[in-house]
């Protein structure tokens, strides 16, 4: 029993790292817009893919990762410079809009340029499971945690300690007075996209050898990332990390000790919960609207 | 004045080629498959495998004369449409026969359908329930989950396995093949320990596979078709399982042991010959058949799969039929289909009649299984 107890908290730390990451770039990109971008998950898929196209190229696996993280934040970018930035100033539902829109072309781009077959990405150290007390873990868990981990305290530096991350925080606060007091709000915009594709796209590389790629992958994560992002109460970056270990976890235990049938349901029916008695998220700020 | 003669003469031809033409009329194949969506990796070869085997026949001056003519819609694997493309093809496309229904869901969808408009219609589906109670119009071609079933549990007995896991997907095809399983296991003296399940589009499934490790499974059988299988094996080698690992037809392609890679080694799973075409004695009947299809099909589309296949049977099935009946009349090409004796196709050798409305034996299954990156047939 402890050991199996043990086996599903590493499968969900796993899991759960992963839903952190792409629920972080949500939050980072509803901080700074108040959008909420459904094109978060195709970042994701658009990594992997393009890790594993230029691996099969012939491409180092390390060079590969940078190429494919470099190339989805220009995604994110061409997206926020040619699909968000004319609709400035358009109501926040039209730019939701706009995303799932541009979610469904990246999805288009990626079938014609890979097809519809599943593609696998070799494990950065080998598939030869660790074995701890019981349980067995892969190399590769090892890399998304550890990634992960040092990719949420490099964000939260970012926020706290960079003038830089500051000015994308204050544009969360209060857009006008950002701007009032010198902040390029539309540069930040631009870099919010950047920083939320980068990220999606290292946890796409990061999990593509353990669960394979292919032009859908990014739907199921993205809605995934989505539920972390408001658990842990969207636009709080640690909040969705907090949200996407706890998700993970527990789909991982709910699918162990209850049934695995009603693993999705467990973990979907835990948002519902929190969202019923915590509106704003488990760690979201309490808003105050004037009326 | 002087004009008239040569444009009368000019109308006259013109008259002359349209009717020619009307006499022609091409017979109408309708289809509708799963080009796009989560069963794609299935409809897309049934479809270029359609229109291959249309064009290939057209070029030999067709059936009876008339050349053929392939309307097809994509149903995205959704069911709800594919019912709607029927009707399409039978009201105003005026279809002579339906060839399609790339998973279980879109063909049952549309079985009322097809029975009252009284058209043929050939499903490439696995559900036994298509075919079970007999429909008048309806035939299928693809092997069902119920040989599937009994297949494994034969190989199962012959290695003396009787306590067996049994991991399923939440699809159609992994439902109806769990269902199979449960109640044919009886029959083979199987019972099953542990009976988890997963969404097809999950990304781990060691919770499920740890609880199967804490049972006293001598065997595991895993149930379902896309990516999920493969990390279903890769996750059991992760988790240091060393029990025989039974797949289904629904992976049988170079696609799983790709995806899979060495943890796939000695999975064994139930194939349509297509698979191991090269492997299979000479004196076998289907052999010529399969090179020949295998050969065309990867001239121009890459590595062949056993679900092209089916489309190749069903339309050659009914080709057959129209060349017996003489022309492309519904009722009597239906007769015909039923009639259908030792065709020879990718699947096995059909023998149809009123009563087996598919014609498949287990024969047209072998057990495979991976060794060195490949499958190879078990003796």
């Amino acid at each position: 029993m402890p050991e199996q107890l043990f086996q599903f908290l590493v499968t969900g730390i796993t899991v759960g790292s992963l839903y952190a990451l792409v629920g972080l770039g949500f939050a980072i990109i509803y901080n700074a817009s108040d959008v909420v971008n459904f094109a978060q998950g195709e970042f994701v898929m658009l990594g992997a893919m393009t890790a594993i196209a230029l691996l099969s190229a012939g491409l180092p696996l390390p060079l590969a990762a940078i190429v494919a993280t470099l190339l989805t934040v220009l995604v994110g970018l061409l997206l926020e410079r040619f699909a968000i930035e004319p609709t400035v100033g358009a109501p926040v539902v039209t730019t939701i809009i706009i995303t799932i829109g541009a979610a469904i072309f990246l999805r288009g781009i990626a079938l014609l340029l890979w097809g519809k077959d599943f593609h696998p990405m070799p494990a950065f150290s080998g598939d030869r499971p660790i074995h701890l007390g019981g349980a067995t873990l892969l190399p590769q868990s090892l890399w998304v945690m550890g990634v992960t981990l040092l990719l949420v305290v490099l964000v939260r530096l970012f926020f706290n300690r960079t003038l830089l991350g500051k000015a994308l925080l204050a544009c969360s606060f209060n857009r006008a007075a950002a701007q009032l007091v010198g902040i390029n709000v539309r540069v930040m915009l631009r870099l919010a996209y950047g920083l939320s594709a980068g990220l999606g796209a290292l946890a796409g590389i990061l999990i593509a050898p353990i669960t394979f790629s292919s032009y859908e992958a990014g739907i199921m994560l993205g809605l995934k990332g989505f539920s972390a992002a408001i658990v842990g109460g969207i636009g709080n970056p640690m909040g969705a990390v907090a949200g996407g270990l706890l998700l993970g976890v527990l789909e991982a235990l709910g699918a162990g000790f209850i049934s695995s049938g009603y693993k999705d349901a467990i973990a979907f029916l835990f948002v519902l919960m929190v969202l019923f008695f915590e509106p704003t998220g488990l760690f979201g700020h309490k808003v105050a609207d004037r009326v | 004045m002087k004009d008239y003669g040569w444009k009368i003469i000019l109308a006259a031809a013109l008259l002359a080629i349209t009717s020619l033409a009307g006499a022609v009329e091409p017979i109408r194949i309708g289809s509708f498959l799963s080009v796009t969506g989560p069963a794609s990796f299935l409809g897309d070869p049934e479809l270029r495998t359609l229109q291959m085997v249309v064009k290939d026949i057209n070029a030999k001056g067709g059936v009876k004369g008339r050349p053929l003519e392939l309307i097809h819609y994509d149903t995205g694997g959704n069911a709800r449409e594919a019912l709607s493309f029927v009707k399409r093809l039978i009201q105003n496309d005026k279809v002579d026969l339906i060839i399609g229904g790339t998973t279980s869901g879109d063909s049952l969808a549309v079985i009322p359908e097809v029975e009252k408009a009284g058209i043929p219609f050939i499903s490439l589906a696995g559900a036994v329930d298509i075919i079970e109670p007999v429909k008048k119009w309806v035939f299928k071609v693809a092997h069902t989950d119920r040989m599937a079933a009994a297949k494994i549990f034969e190989d199962l007995r012959k290695r003396g396995l009787t306590k067996v896991a049994l991991i399923t997907g939440d699809g159609g095809f992994d439902k109806s093949g769990r269902e199979q399983l449960l109640k044919l296991a009886p029959e083979y003296g199987i019972t099953f320990v542990a009976d988890e399940s997963y969404g097809n589009k999950d990304t781990d499934m060691t919770p499920q596979l740890t609880k199967i490790r804490s049972s006293d499974a001598e065997a595991i059988i895993n149930f379902g078709f896309g990516q999920a299988p493969a990390i279903v094996t890769k996750n059991m080698k992760q988790l240091g399982i060393n029990l025989p690992l039974y797949q289904s037809h629904g992976v049988a392609s170079q696609t799983f042991i790709d995806l899979a890679g060495a943890a796939a080694e000695g999975v064994r799973l139930p194939a349509a010959a297509l698979v191991v075409a090269e492997q299979l004695p000479s004196s076998d009947l289907q052999k010529p058949v399969l090179l020949a299809y295998k050969k065309q099909y990867e001239a121009q589309y890459g590595p062949v799969s056993t679900f092209g296949g089916h489309a190749y049977d069903g339309l050659m099935i009914a080709v057959a039929a129209m060349e017996r009946a003489g022309d492309a009349d519904k009722a009597k090409v239906r007769t015909e289909i039923e009639k259908t004796q030792g065709f020879i196709g990718t699947a096995g050798v059909f023998n149809m009649n009123p009563t087996d409305h598919m014609g498949l034996n287990l024969d047209a299954f072998k057990m495979v299984e991976v060794r060195n990156g490949a499958w190879k047939i078990v003796e």
